[in-house]
């Protein structure tokens, strides 16, 4: 499946490992949170890039120091309606620090990508017709934003209302 | 609650400006619904599946069925409601 | 009134510009219906039974004389030449055409207007009390944070698939004006025992299916603080809200099933771990808002004058109107006039494009240009001095809207119905007529009295919060009326019970007067009939309305 990272389509080094699938020879693995529970230490020990999916129910809180070992979470919207995922990916990048890969994968659609942006997601795992159809495009589709997200983006409140206790070098801009 | 007597067409909203429509025979979209196809009950799928299947896009948005019977060359809906949509609003 | 900044503006031309183009894919069959419906429910564009129907945000019911031009140019140019206010202080256009809307948005935009986040699954519209920044009674003006609020929640990146639609009410005086104990989020502002102002902060109200009143969270919420307790709210509600049945998905639910206790343990933690500096509002920011948002000037002007005087007592139509469409400002010589929507026989919350013009012309004329909406489907000229009362008068009574019923039994809370939404299982328009003309001739004798009807469960005509409510069902293929008694919208807010069995619609008028009249046979002095019903209960009335006869 294409996959957008950085502004554009780019190859994807991640290998799906299936719960009963013996561990493969590949440098980026992605495992299920489940198998993730199971098998954690062993899969740690591995000197391997480690992934894992996150089911939309699950609270980031409980990766705890887990983060720490890995570059690629992978969040979920079932459905394009189910918004879960923003949550915890706004947990994952602002609150909990994780600096890696955070893919949005499902039902991820044109008019969302934006949104999952801001939220602090940075990879968007996407079907055939995002290329057909210029899906980057949106990611433009607004540069001005009313509220304070994970994107680093200075929003419309950040410049007028919110009392400044970080000196405004501090906010990045996107 | 089939009676005898009481049949079926596929009616819809236009897409381009949401009027109700309804299927006519030819296949058209037609805003009259004494101009609709009306058909037995047990046809009525078969009409909503030629309705549903086309180029996309499709004219109108999610066609369904609904209960209508003739009255003197005029075409008449069971429910209320379809009479409303049919006529426009009572007041 | 608010008024767009640069940011405010581009923002908007972007919105139009996302939209225009999600219009096109949507015609070239790039979005399939499932696909689109979402993103056109966001710019509040919904399909009825006849038409598009578009659903045009007005923030906490203030709109400006231009605006209100614009909106009557958009019922000219694009619609019947008539729109309908909302009993969530919106305006409805109910005969839209898909392909125009982008161009109406457009018109929209060029006065600051929008229909963003009218429908779908996040936040609607803050509501707020209609009298705002006018009230003798007020503790403090609540549209600044009313505005704050409206930004913050605007294209929320987080926010924007909720489980379900998420509305919050504010109020800024005891009396509530604004219905804030059914909303997702109900805010009163409050004064501390310092005297500071802040916010009771209350979840879980709503109507439809499952009527239930909010409940409080936090006795005192800070002002500085209330956009990050607002977040904490919210992002509980997004991660716990149901999404496997749409009839559980409110906030309501969730709060009935974990319980107010654990919601504000799970609200409280989420709040102390945010990192709130981004969303903690500073001294300097409150004041530049509240700019915007003036107090009146404090000059009283005379209290009446000859004319006044004259007409109040010769003309009993004008001392009917000033009775009860004309309420008392917080500076002597002025006062808060209510356009009547409700002339007894016509649609409840209706406006025609000429209308709309000659109110905007008023409120240039006489009333500093501004216009307020009411979540009862009237407007509000909330600064008129009382010495312009008469002219004012005698120019809405020849457009037809100077009926002197506000808050009486002809002035009936009515949504569109089956004669336009795909949703109503009833008629409600024709009830509302019948029942306006039919109470008309006796309603002073009445008193204060709250019809509301809804044409199906989802209640937005409030019906479970009229004192008495009416609510349109389907009984086997004809219409039926189940009617509660003794609900109440304002600070001592109640849900209505049902009285028995559904009423056909041609005993609807009947059913009421017979209501009507237990009423009147049993009140004491002063009561109204919230009042009654909660001295004598529901017995009386149930007997009446089913005697046999």
């Amino acid at each position: 499946m294409p996959l957008i990272k950085g502004g554009r389509f780019v190859d994807d080094p991640w290998r799906v490992v299936g719960d009963d699938e013996p561990v493969p020879d590949a440098n980026h693995l992605v495992v299920s949170h489940a198998r993730w529970l199971k098998e954690r230490d062993a899969l740690a020990a591995l000197p391997v890039e480690l992934g894992l999916r996150l089911p939309n129910t699950v609270h980031p809180s409980t990766l705890g120091a887990d983060l720490d070992r890995l570059a690629l979470i992978a969040l979920n919207f079932p459905r394009f309606t189910d918004g879960r995922a923003y949550s915890q990916a706004r947990l994952l990048r602002g609150r909990f620090g994780f600096r890696g890969e955070i893919r949005a994968e499902g039902d991820v659609l044109r008019d969302q990508l934006l949104f999952m942006k801001r939220c602090g997601i940075d990879a968007f795992s996407v079907g055939e017709r995002a290329i057909a159809e210029g899906w980057l495009r949106a990611f433009r589709d607004f540069d001005v934003f009313y509220q304070p997200a994970e994107d680093g983006a200075i929003s419309v409140l950040q410049r007028r209302l919110v009392a400044r206790t970080r000196a405004p070098a501090d906010f990045t801009v996107t | 609650m089939a009676q005898s007597g009481v049949h079926r067409l596929v009616t819809a909203n236009r897409l381009r400006d949401g009027a109700p429509v309804y299927r006519a025979d030819d296949g058209q979209w037609v805003t009259s619904i004494d101009a609709a196809a009306l058909v037995p009950e047990s046809e009525g799928d078969r009409l909503l599946e030629e309705a549903q299947s086309g180029p996309l896009p499709l004219p109108v948005v999610a066609p369904y069925l609904i209960e209508a019977v003739r009255e003197e060359g005029k075409i008449e809906p069971v429910t209320l409601r379809e009479q409303i949509r049919a006529a426009g609003p009572t007041i | 009134m608010y008024r767009y900044d640069d940011f405010d503006r581009r923002f908007i031309e972007e919105r139009v510009e996302q939209y225009r183009d999600q219009v096109r894919r949507r015609l070239a069959g790039l979005l399939t219906e499932d696909e689109f419906k979402p993103l056109r429910l966001m710019n509040g564009l919904y399909l009825q039974l006849h038409a598009y129907m578009l659903r045009i945000a007005i923030p906490y019911g203030t709109l400006s004389s231009r605006q209100l031009r614009m909106l009557a140019h958009v019922a000219r140019r694009y619609d019947r030449g008539f729109g309908h206010f909302t009993t969530r202080q919106n305006i409805q256009f109910h005969w839209i055409k898909l392909d125009e809307t982008p161009d109406i948005l457009a018109d929209l935009a060029s006065v600051e207007m929008h229909g963003i986040q009218t429908s779908g699954n996040s936040f609607r519209n803050t509501t707020t009390d209609p009298f705002a920044g006018a009230a003798a009674d007020e503790i403090e003006d609540p549209r600044p944070f009313c505005e704050l609020i409206r930004q913050w929640s605007t294209l929320h990146p987080e926010f924007s698939f909720l489980p379900r639609k998420f509305k919050i009410a504010v109020s800024g005086a005891p009396e509530d004006r604004a219905a804030v104990r059914v909303h997702d989020i109900g805010l009163y502002m409050r004064r501390d025992e310092a005297g500071e102002v802040g916010f009771e902060v209350m979840v879980g109200g709503g109507l439809g299916r499952t009527p239930i009143l909010a409940e409080t969270v936090s006795r005192f919420v800070p002002k500085r603080h209330i956009l990050s307790y607002l977040e904490a709210i919210l992002r509980i509600y997004n991660q716990y809200g149901r999404r496997d049945n749409l009839y559980k998905s409110r906030i309501k639910i969730l709060v009935q099933s974990l319980g107010i206790e654990r919601v504000r343990a799970e609200v409280e933690a989420e709040w102390a771990a945010m990192d709130r500096d981004q969303l903690t509002l500073s001294d300097e920011a409150i004041e530049a808002m509240a700019r915007f948002f003036p107090p009146p000037d404090p000059n009283p002007a005379p209290a009446d004058d000859e004319a006044f005087r004259h007409a109040l007592a010769n003309e009993p139509a004008f001392a009917r109107w000033v009775e009860y469409n004309v309420a008392p400002h917080k500076v002597p010589g002025y006062a808060i006039v209510t356009v009547s929507l409700k002339e007894p026989g016509r649609t409840p919350g209706d406006i025609t494009a000429e209308q709309m013009e000659l109110v905007a012309d008023l409120a240039d004329q006489m009333g500093q240009g501004e216009i307020r909406v009411t979540h009862e489907q009237n407007l509000v000229l909330p600064q008129i001095r009382r010495v312009d009362l008469v002219t004012l008068w005698r120019t809405l009574v020849a457009a037809g809207l100077g009926t002197g019923n506000v808050g009486l039994a002809s002035s009936i809370i009515s949504c569109p119905g089956m004669d336009y939404c795909s949703l109503a299982t009833a008629r409600s328009i024709p009830v509302a007529q019948r029942l306006s003309l039919a109470l008309a001739p006796r309603e002073r004798e009445i008193g204060d009295f709250k019809i509301k009807i809804s044409g199906c469960i989802n209640a937005c005509g409030h019906h479970h919060v009229g004192h008495i409510g009416l609510l349109g069902l389907d009984k086997n293929g004809e219409e039926a009326y189940q009617i509660t008694i003794g609900g109440s919208a304002d600070e001592n807010a109640a849900l209505g019970a049902i009285v028995g069995p559904s009423v056909k619609s041609e005993e609807v008028v009947r059913a009421v007067d017979t209501l009507v009249d237990v009423y009147l046979g049993l009140r004491a002095e002063g009561e109204t009939f919230p009042d009654t019903y909660r001295r004598v209960g529901m017995k009386p009335f149930k007997e009446a309305l089913y005697a046999p006869h």
